[in-house]
């Protein structure tokens, strides 16, 4: 009886451990496109994944299990898919997502498009805004685990843009939240609606 | 009645006043009231950028170290930079987001002077000693000075020749294979890419990154 008993309780541990996830690549996609788009497209508030740096995406998923982005919608959505992915899934997963072929969102204000472009280019001196261009490519393409931005939604942008104004993310790669923190909200309705244009 | 005429002879000075404070206050905003603040700012500005203490930073460009430059060196940077005769062709508008009073270039040059972090890093560390081999003596052979000569024998650099010390290595590569392209722009700074280009210009590329992967790891 009382071996039977311990074996049962050993089990119960055993389950207790949340294994990681380590399923296969199209079957992740399945389940990411959910809310990301089959395509990785991106829907809502949910970003575009196709075409993303590798090595950005990675990283994105680590801060994420490890709670370390932590804005309302990555808290609310990410966390717990993010905490469960095997390492190697999350590699290939990456992987494949930065091969996608994808189309700019194009749904930012055409008005404030060429404001937002020269402000990508060159940043705002006077206010001492570094210009984004520098680290992120003359093409919003970005480069190793610096994000591309070209094309991404105005909503996503926009956002990301302001959390970090309001503190969300600290951890995230230097220097982004000090820099962002000194856009005014029209220079983020600029930059938002320049690069959802960018091819 | 006299009032109102010692009121109009006050009006010019007046308006000399406001015309001077206005006047002041373009040229040397920068060092106005609340000067730290300001300066504070703009360093952080240039951080944003070349790095955390201006350790230097790899993005689509690469950003130079700023740590321990000589602060000869670094204004004359800035001003080759406002002044359009640096990195014109590059897709950033470099004059202007290097733009600032001359006043602001001294406190940012003496502030960078100060800062010591340690080099970034990255290079390929199994080509340093043919580069210290090439920075100590030169290539006699070639017609290659020994970089030392210039540059300090620790790479510290002395007045307008630069610290190479801790430099970025594919800033350090980017610069040799340049200068001799680079024209000669006149200034009325010293101009030292007339003689880089002649030395460069010898320095065969494996030469250059052996030489560029010793300095980018020297304190």
């Amino acid at each position: 009886m009382k071996s039977v008993r311990l074996q049962l309780a050993i089990l119960v541990l055993i389950c207790l451990v949340v294994p990681t996830w380590a399923g296969d690549v199209p079957t992740a996609v399945r389940n990411c496109g959910w809310c990301h788009g089959m395509l990785g497209q991106g829907i809502g508030v949910a970003p575009r994944l196709a075409g993303q740096r590798r090595e950005y995406t990675l990283r994105q998923l680590v801060d994420l299990g490890e709670h370390l982005r932590d804005n309302p919608q990555s808290r609310q959505y990410m966390w717990g898919p993010a905490g469960n992915l095997d390492p190697l899934l999350a590699r290939d997963l990456a992987n494949y997502l930065a091969a996608l072929p994808f189309e700019p969102a194009a749904d930012g204000r055409p008005h404030l498009a060429e404001i937002g472009r020269v402000i990508y280019l060159e940043g705002i001196p006077d206010a001492n805004i570094v210009s984004c261009a520098a680290c992120h490519g003359p093409n919003a393409e970005g480069v190793g685990d610096i994000p591309r931005l070209g094309g991404l939604g105005y909503g996503y942008l926009r956002r990301r843009l302001e959390q970090w104004g309001e503190g969300y993310h600290v951890a995230a790669k230097p220097p982004m939240p000090r820099i962002a923190g000194k856009l005014s909200p029209n220079d983020i309705e600029a930059l938002a609606s320049y690069l959802s244009f960018v091819k | 009645m006299k009032a109102i005429i010692n009121l109009l002879l006050a009006l010019p000075t007046v308006a000399l006043a406001v015309v001077f404070s206005v006047g002041v206050k373009a040229v040397d905003a920068d060092m106005a009231a609340g000067s730290r603040g300001y300066l504070q700012a703009k360093i952080e500005y240039c951080e944003d950028c070349h790095g955390s203490s201006g350790q230097g930073y790899v993005g689509f460009l690469t950003m130079p170290r700023l740590a321990g430059q000589t602060t000869t060196y670094l204004e004359s940077q800035l001003r080759a930079f406002a002044e359009g005769r640096r990195d014109r062709d590059l897709f950033l508008n470099m004059a202007k987001i290097h733009g600032m009073s001359p006043t602001m270039r001294t406190a940012l040059a003496a502030h960078f002077r100060e800062a010591h972090p340690r080099p970034f890093g990255g290079a390929p560390r199994h080509l340093a000693a043919a580069g210290r081999r090439i920075f100590d003596d030169g290539v006699p052979e070639a017609n290659i000075p020994a970089c030392a000569a210039c540059h300090g024998p620790e790479a510290q650099g002395q007045g307008p020749n630069p610290r190479l010390a801790g430099q970025l290595y594919p800033y350090l590569m980017s610069r040799l294979s340049r200068f001799p392209s680079e024209s000669r722009r006149a200034g009325a700074d010293v101009d030292p890419t007339a003689t880089m280009a002649r030395v460069a210009h010898n320095l065969t590329r494996s030469q250059m990154a052996a030489v560029a992967a010793y300095v980018s790891q020297l304190k």
